[in-house]
């Protein structure tokens, strides 16, 4: 098995130890031959060592030790598995209220979310909440993994009420590729084969879905993003005169010849050359590192961004967006803090705190007056730099920002631009 | 080399090619924000990774800041040879910090109990004070550890240079966050999403150098707590050990009183993936006696300040 041509598939997990998500994710490493015998064995010494008389996956996951010792899980962690045409990077998030901001960080890097709900209890919630983080963070693939069938007896009936009442309440949501999965975490039913007591469902499995789901169309292609980083100038004799920008795709497909504008100046230009490493590429596309040349000597740092001349951002300092808080000490207008978007970085203010969104409900309160930790609102925010930035429904590495607290260094908020 | 010249008609990057540039962007993004970074490197396989990672971030230009080596005075003289080959190869300068010198100058205690790989730590946290270090890049991965699962990209150390597992700052998109105050320090995992097949597939595919006791050789070892150790003057044999010749390769290397090898007939690359991705014991649990102590050894010895 060799890694080199996979595909890669990043998704995140939400659900409490209750849904059985560490059972879930413990039997998709297991199933995968991704655990290995010694973390097996630690774990079932642990188990042992706490008078279990089973082990418990969970342990595979609780990482820290003070997790283990509190039984919970605080932070989000990260696992690795493979199949042979795909590895997977899970963003493993608790499910505890507490800890929306885990779980928006797990989102922000996801190609798909994996919602867990215990089939006894139905939606509750909490799985709703997971399901408008996911949604407001823009996770385009979102699976509802309805565990627990083997303690309803299978029935269809149960699998076909959830599957509705969720589907109704996605309506509400930006969720566009939805699929509902009846499972047996602890038995394997559905989860990596096919399960024999449920001959009524014909769905993928879930590690079939995980495997075959369509991500490369998720990008943005069309559209010409590309944040300046770094300037490479070797200033050696070999190559003396090499001034090249150095970045990471965000948008479209960037190619030699390609009219440019540089923003904020609004200088343009054209691409003369793009190199990845020592070699000279044809096209350049997201994710992809590289470094672009410009034909003439224009003025670009680090901080600007290159687009296509007809196919800009609109450089803003007045931004609307969607905001998760992420400390103790509440958001609140007139409030001063530095933002990072893209490679840019500037100072913003708070001018208005719009609504705070009730996760739960859906429900807009306009009548509030600052956003408390885990809260999620629309605030307004004039900053010193203009942003280069997109909607972020359409881009979500230029419609991206993070705040930071300019007294502790700490991030403090999350930030989504709405359109 | 030539593989990313030709026209991608459906725009997808190989998992592989998705790592390597996600990496390239946090070394870009450190050498662009951080006054004076440096890179952790031991002349193993994850920090040779890096060193060509960084290489690629920035060529044409040299990297642009020195890299720095823990010598605990028990390294592999083959790991070394190696250090200095990519050392010289790409120009940039290296800085030893030994834990022999720390022994002697008081920084470090040795009292004969712990282990070097634990008095790098005291000698790693001086030579970062000493050079007044910003940003330090090491080669931990997320698959090599659970305490390492949790751990960020950008990893904020007090100015103890601990590690506060419970109070990381959150970290979104790819938009990192360097804040430091006045003595603190950043550690910087540029390969947090590798994993160690991911690494081993990277040098197979770059056919770079990587240090020869990677490969099957032969050596005098001699069995302890389970796990195959070197002959050494360093590593005297206790009673009842008995040293004979195998044919083995090293998964890790690091102090060599306390790595482990593995028998082994891998003597490519392409066998090394073979050997790798049927293993069935991380590579830490192989071979790594200092991961053996408790089951929270990792994560102690990083609140202190360890790579």
């Amino acid at each position: 098995m060799s890694t080199t041509n996979m595909d890669l598939l990043r998704f995140a997990t939400a659900g409490s130890v209750d849904d059985g998500k560490s059972t879930l994710i413990g039997r998709l490493l297991l199933d995968s031959k991704s655990i290995f015998e010694d973390q097996l064995e630690a774990v079932e010494a642990t188990s042992v060592g706490k008078g279990y008389d089973y082990t418990d996956l969970a342990l595979l996951t609780d990482g820290l030790r003070s997790e283990r010792e509190q039984g919970i899980t605080i932070d989000v962690a990260y696992r690795y598995f493979a199949t042979p045409n795909r590895k997977f990077i899970i963003a493993d998030t608790p499910g505890h209220v507490q800890y929306t901001r885990n779980m928006v960080t797990g989102a922000s890097t996801a190609d798909l979310g994996l919602v867990l709900v215990d089939a006894r209890q139905g939606l509750t919630e909490q799985s709703r909440r997971h399901a408008v983080i996911l949604s407001l963070l823009r996770v385009p693939h979102l699976v509802l993994a309805v565990n627990k069938m083997d303690l309803v007896g299978y029935s269809q009936e149960i699998y076909e009420k959830i599957h509705a009442e969720f589907t109704q309440f996605a309506t509400k949501l930006n969720i566009p590729d939805l699929e509902v999965i009846p499972i047996s975490a602890l038995n394997g039913d559905n989860v990596v084969n096919r399960s024999e007591n449920m001959d009524w469902y014909s769905g993928p499995t879930l590690m079939h879905h995980l495997e075959h789901v369509h991500v490369a169309s998720d990008r943005d292609l069309i559209d010409a993003r590309f944040p300046v980083q770094y300037v490479v100038r070797p200033k050696s004799d070999e190559f003396h005169d090499y001034r090249g920008y150095a970045g990471q795709v965000a948008g479209g497909v960037l190619k030699p010849g390609d009219e440019v504008v540089v923003l904020p100046s609004g200088m343009t230009s054209k691409i003369s050359r793009i190199d990845l490493f020592d070699q000279e590429i044809s096209e350049a596309f997201p994710p992809m590192s590289v470094t672009v040349h410009l034909e003439d000597d224009v003025d670009v740092s680090r901080g600007d961004m290159i687009a296509r001349v007809k196919n800009a951002p609109e450089p803003r300092q007045d931004v609307d967006a969607m905001i998760c808080w992420m400390t103790t000490t509440p958001l609140k207008p007139r409030q001063k803090l530095a933002i990072k978007h893209t490679t840019r970085t500037g100072r913003a203010l708070v001018k208005d705190i719009q609504y705070r969104l009730d996760v739960n409900t859906l429900h807009r309160d306009q009548d509030t007056k600052e956003l408390g930790v885990n809260e999620i609102g629309r605030v307004q925010l004039r900053t010193t730099v203009p942003l280069l930035s997109d909607a972020y429904a359409k881009n979500r590495a230029t419609g991206s920002f993070i705040l930071i607290d300019e007294a502790t260094g700490v991030t403090v908020g999350a930030g989504m631009i709405n359109g | 080399m030539a593989r990313m010249s030709q026209t991608h008609v459906d725009y997808r990057l190989s998992q592989l090619d998705q790592l390597e540039a996600e990496s390239i962007h946090i070394f870009r993004e450190v050498a662009a924000e951080f006054e004076k970074p440096v890179l952790m490197f031991s002349g193993g396989k994850d920090s040779i990774v890096m060193m060509r990672l960084a290489e690629k971030a920035f060529y044409p230009a040299k990297i642009p800041f020195p890299v720095l080596q823990v010598d605990t005075g028990y390294d592999f003289p083959e790991v070394l040879a190696t250090r200095d080959n990519w050392v010289n190869r790409l120009g940039v300068r290296l800085i030893v910090a030994s834990v022999e010198e720390a022994i002697k100058n008081g920084i470090v205690v040795d009292d004969g109990k712990t282990s070097r790989n634990r008095l790098q730590i005291g000698t790693l946290l001086n030579a970062i004070e000493e050079n007044g270090f910003t940003a330090a890049f090491g080669g931990g991965r997320r698959d090599e550890e659970k305490a390492r699962a949790k751990e960020r990209v950008y990893s904020h150390r007090d100015e103890f240079g601990q590690w506060d597992p419970k109070n990381q700052r959150p970290e979104l998109w790819n938009l990192y966050n360097g804040r430091l105050h006045e003595g603190e320090h950043m550690r910087i995992f540029p390969i947090s999403n590798w994993t160690e097949l991911d690494i081993w597939d990277y040098i197979g595919r770059e056919g770079i150098e990587i240090p020869s006791i990677y490969y099957s050789h032969q050596r005098r070892v001699f069995e302890r707590d389970g796990m195959l150790l070197s002959e050494s003057e360093h590593n005297p044999c206790r009673e009842g050990e008995v040293v004979e010749e195998r044919t083995v390769r090293f998964r890790t290397v690091g102090d060599l009183t306390l790595t482990g090898c593995v028998e082994s007939t891998a003597s490519t690359i392409e066998e090394i993936i073979a050997e790798v991705a049927i293993a069935r014991v991380t590579e830490r649990g192989a071979t790594r006696g200092d991961d053996r102590f408790s089951e929270a050894a990792m994560e102690d010895r990083k609140k202190e300040g360890y790579f």
